[in-house]
């Protein structure tokens, strides 16, 4: 894999960003005892601003609320999420009535399941229903299958048709051939070996080209740090860091927050221990920080408050512990 | 393709092979006396030696095992025999019969499987709206209720009470078949196909919400919505594909329920079909009928799952052949 | 679609427990429903049933609230008497029916003959339509009661018995099942301890699901002309005497032991539906 192009965070600040969010929250009403209504948060305080060219990992552990996030992204929610905070794209306001604009144009998604083609359509066709330019739809549809790698007549088959690989090539083909200026690929490996997750990484780093913007929502780090400029750590529904790819060094050092470290240590390569507990459900209301219950350097000021982001060294970071 | 064919060809012979000596042990060990049914009240003016002749005539006094070669043989030839009742070859009688009741099953089937099928995509489209409990309801209601009784309710309704359609029979009594005018069957027709398609609603609106549901919950529809898609245009491209083809496939498949349901209805309606004749056949000891329309109503159902499973090799592109039935 | 379950979790886990809450409560309202119209059927004075010309075709009245018939016996009384020989006639026939399906499902662990034999005997059960296979039955017994009854309790089990299959196979797959095969356990301690407790819920729900399709085709071919006699009071022997009266204007005569018939029906099924929600909340919440 080619070496990362880098951008210092500082550069980043100036250039015009492409998708800004800023205090987000998702929350889904929940029936209690009798008909009171309450809302169950999924996320929270979420923050993240991706410039063109760029790929900003999100990485959180299965069932963090990741995948809620793209849908909330492409306004493709269910009808009785509710949402709070402000999105921005391309510096204007992301109402629902824009999202459902320029959802599939501007903004595309690269979804985790190759269950996500619809059995009974050739994947050509598919695949041509996201290009703008009718005209030429099967021109460029060839194209970017030739790029990818497909065989010829690709186009002609149905998804039970294609190997596991070769259909999730097609899903990236469909985010390719769009014209979209911001990428989500939600999960796009999992559970992949070694060799058709660096296959699956370079096709999708192919993608950011053309200054391109990428959200790459992950729960492997190590997937992460292969393709990503910068890494957002999702917990509990937050975001806890945002750190840049080069802090991922030697010990954990330079990561800002003791999530961010006890995950980078779990890796085999590095200590392989594990952070013991478990992340808190959907629901679970904290009135402190909410890694609080498994962190090892918390205090009892981190039970009754809770951090806010602070910029920590080119980096963003929710720990009132953080060192600078 | 052949060999898909050729299989249930195969399984159709055997599935009538099994039948037909099921249901002759069955009947022939009823306690129904054939002589007597035969000749009805009348049976004490005639002597017993008489009773030994027509006997001897049937072929009553050899043993059930030939008895039943004998008309095994005959069935393999195309001869089913003589209706005891009608006194018509029983081949006959279901060609004509069933000339009547497929007027009435087809429409009913055409009708039911129309409106059950728009009935399950409102439903299912408005999953969990006040529309989606109504419908559900209804449903659910309709699938509890006998549909002889909703006959009746139909016939005293519109035929005793507004008097706008006859009471029964599917052509007006007295006159002869070939001065039967059109508009006349359509007055007959219409309230059996009418009992008999609300009846037959339920099954297929229920499963096309259901499945309706599940697409409309699949990634591939997160994921077409992701791409821009909305709306109709989602709907048709993405949505109607994938349920049509199960819900065609399930009605073809309820061929069975359907018959059950002619039966009853041209019973309430006294509508001269098969279902119709098999009770009376039932009813009058008939048995050369009885097993006649038996073997015909297992090939009917058998010709629908047939149907069924065909709709999946030839249409479906993965060419799964599933298992139609339930 | 393991993604989608985990993804709207924090909604759908709250839903179902509400929801088997409700179909709880449903369920109590239900038995208590059906207790009441089998005691009824004991306890309600036969007096009705007693030809009475003084007081026949007379429309509903508190006197009597379903109307008399052209003998002037109290349709309320012969409806009820009638809704509880249904319910009988379907307790019987969703028994032997569901012991039926069990055995022969289970002839599944015995040996591949004997399960093919079961298969072949399910499609053929399957492939004539079940009015037919009634009257085949009933007439085979020479109508009356028993005749009914029999061939409803012998028509039934089909679909109960290729869902427990399938369900015995699943388990006869899964691993515990080997470990207990290598163990040296027999089959039939193996069905004993591991199989039945699995099916048992199925079954149940099965068996409650049995009811409504027996007293419906009870009806059905009752009032086709099979079995009862006119004396015995039956829904189908009360609405095909409905049908000579139509014109005559005597509606009562048809729609409240319909009426009713359906209701006993809609009960026995929104239980069978409830409880399934109750016992195995994941099928469940696909209905």
């Amino acid at each position: 894999m080619e070496k990362l192009k880098k951008i210092p965070f500082s550069e980043t600040k100036e250039m015009k960003s492409l998708l800004e969010v800023k205090d987000f929250s998702l929350s889904f009403p929940q029936y209690k005892k009798g008909f009171r209504e309450s809302y169950i948060e999924v996320i929270k305080d979420f923050e993240l601003t991706i410039h063109p060219g760029e790929i900003v990992a999100v990485v959180g552990s299965s069932g963090s609320g990741k995948s809620l996030l793209a849908d909330s992204l492409l306004g493709i929610l269910p009808e009785n999420a509710e949402i709070k905070g402000k999105i921005y794209f391309e510096g204007v306001a992301l109402t629902a009535k824009r999202q459902q604009q320029i959802r599939g144009k501007e903004i595309s998604l690269i979804p985790q399941s190759v269950m996500a083609l619809d059995p009974l359509m050739k994947t050509g066709q598919q695949v041509q229903s996201s290009i703008q330019n009718k005209k030429e739809k099967k021109r460029i549809q060839k194209e970017a299958f030739q790029k990818l790698g497909l065989p010829k007549d690709t186009h002609k088959k149905y998804p039970f048709e294609l190997s596991g690989g070769m259909a999730r090539r097609v899903l990236i083909a469909t985010a390719m051939v769009s014209e979209a200026k911001l990428i989500i690929a939600d999960e796009p490996t999992p559970g992949l070996d070694e060799q058709a997750l660096e296959e699956t990484l370079t096709h999708i780093k192919q993608l950011s080209e053309n200054d391109r913007g990428m959200m790459f929502i992950t729960h492997d780090i190590h997937a992460a740090l292969k393709i990503a400029d910068r890494i957002a750590v999702f917990y509990g529904g937050e975001t806890v860091e945002i750190a840049n790819n080069e802090d991922f060094l030697g010990k954990g050092e330079n990561l800002r927050h003791p999530y961010t470290k006890a995950l980078w240590r779990a890796l085999p390569e590095n200590d392989f221990k594990a952070l013991k507990g478990n992340q808190p459900e959907a629901g679970e209301v904290f009135p402190g920080c909410v890694f609080e219950p498994r962190c090892p350097i918390a205090t009892d000021f981190c039970k009754k408050n809770k951090p806010k982001s602070a910029m920590v060294n080119n980096g963003i970071v929710r720990c009132f512990y953080a060192e600078s | 393709m052949i060999t898909f064919i050729l299989k249930k060809l195969g399984k159709l012979a055997a599935l009538l092979a099994a039948i037909s000596i099921l249901s002759f042990i069955l009947i022939s060990y009823s306690p129904v006396d054939p002589v007597r049914s035969y000749i009805g009240a009348e049976i004490s003016r005639i002597s017993p030696e008489q009773q030994k002749n027509i006997e001897q005539y049937w072929g009553l006094n050899q043993s059930k095992p030939q008895q039943f070669l004998q008309w095994a043989k005959a069935l393999t030839q195309g001869n089913l025999g003589t209706s005891l009742i009608y006194r018509e070859p029983v081949s006959e009688i279901i060609i004509d019969r069933f000339s009547a009741s497929i007027a009435l099953m087809g429409l009913a089937w055409l009708f039911s499987g129309v409106f059950g099928f728009l009935l399950g995509i409102l439903a299912g489209m408005n999953e969990g709206s006040l529309l989606d409990r109504l419908i559900k309801s209804y449903c659910f209601i309709l699938a509890s209720t006998p549909s002889f009784w909703l006959g009746l309710l139909l016939l005293m309704f519109f035929a005793s009470w507004l008097g706008w359609f006859p009471v029964g029979l599917a052509s007006p009594a007295g006159s002869l078949t070939g001065e039967v005018s059109f508009a006349d069957k359509i007055n007959h027709l219409f309230l059996p196909v009418l009992t008999l398609s609300i009846v037959g609603v339920a099954g297929v609106a229920l499963h096309t919400r259901e499945k309706l549901i599940e697409v409309l919950n699949s990634e591939f529809i997160r994921f077409a919505r992701a791409k821009g898609e909305s709306g109709i245009k989602l709907f048709w491209r993405h949505g109607l594909r994938n349920i049509s083809l199960p819900a065609i496939s399930l009605h073809f498949a309820s061929f069975g329920e359907l018959f059950g349901g002619a039966v009853l209805t041209e019973q309430v309606f006294s509508y001269p079909g098969l279902g119709q004749a098999v009770v009376k056949a039932g009813l009058g000891g008939d048995v050369p009928l009885l097993l006649g329309i038996t073997l015909f109503s297992v090939i009917f159902i058998f010709v629908g799952n047939f149907i069924a499973d065909l709709l999946y090799v030839v249409i479906d592109p993965r060419m799964q052949i599933k298992p139609s039935h339930d | 679609m393991t993604e989608l379950i985990s993804k709207y979790l924090p909604l759908k886990r709250s839903k179902k427990r509400n929801r088997r809450k409700r179909a709880l409560t449903f369920s109590v309202l239900g038995v208590i429903l059906l207790l009441i119209l089998v005691g009824s059927g004991f306890l309600i004075d036969t007096q009705g049933l007693v030809v009475n010309f003084d007081e026949a075709n007379s429309a509903p009245s508190w006197s009597h609230p379903f109307g008399t018939d052209w003998l002037g016996r109290d349709m309320f009384v012969r409806t009820v008497k009638g809704l509880s020989l249904s319910f009988w006639v379907g307790l019987l026939a969703a028994f032997i029916s569901g012991v039926i399906a069990l055995i022969l499902s289970l002839l599944l662990l015995v040996n591949k003959t004997l399960d093919s034999l079961v298969t072949g005997l399910i499609d053929l059960f399957l492939g004539v339509p079940h009015i037919v296979a009634l009257i085949l039955i009933s007439f085979m017994l020479g109508g009356g009661l028993y005749g009914v009854i029999i061939a409803v309790a012998l028509t039934h089990w089909p679909r109960l018995a290729r869902l427990l299959r399938a369900e015995i196979m699943q388990i006869k797959n899964s691993e515990y099942i080997s470990v207990s095969r290598h163990m040296g356990k027999s089959w039939f301690w193996i069905a004993q301890h591991h199989i039945l407790p699995h099916l048992m819920p199925q079954l149940f729900i099965g068996f409650i699901l049995m009811f409504p399709h027996a007293i419906l085709h009870e009806a059905s071919i009752t009032f086709l002309g099979f079995g009862l006699s006119s004396e015995q009071p039956a829904i189908g022997i009360i609405l095909s005497e409905a049908m000579g009266y139509l014109s005559s204007g005597m509606w009562w005569l048809a729609v409240f032991p319909g009426l009713m018939l359906l209701v006993m029906v809609a009960v026995f099924d929104s239980l069978g539906r409830n409880l399934r929600k109750v016992f195995d909340p994941f099928k469940g919440q696909k209905h």
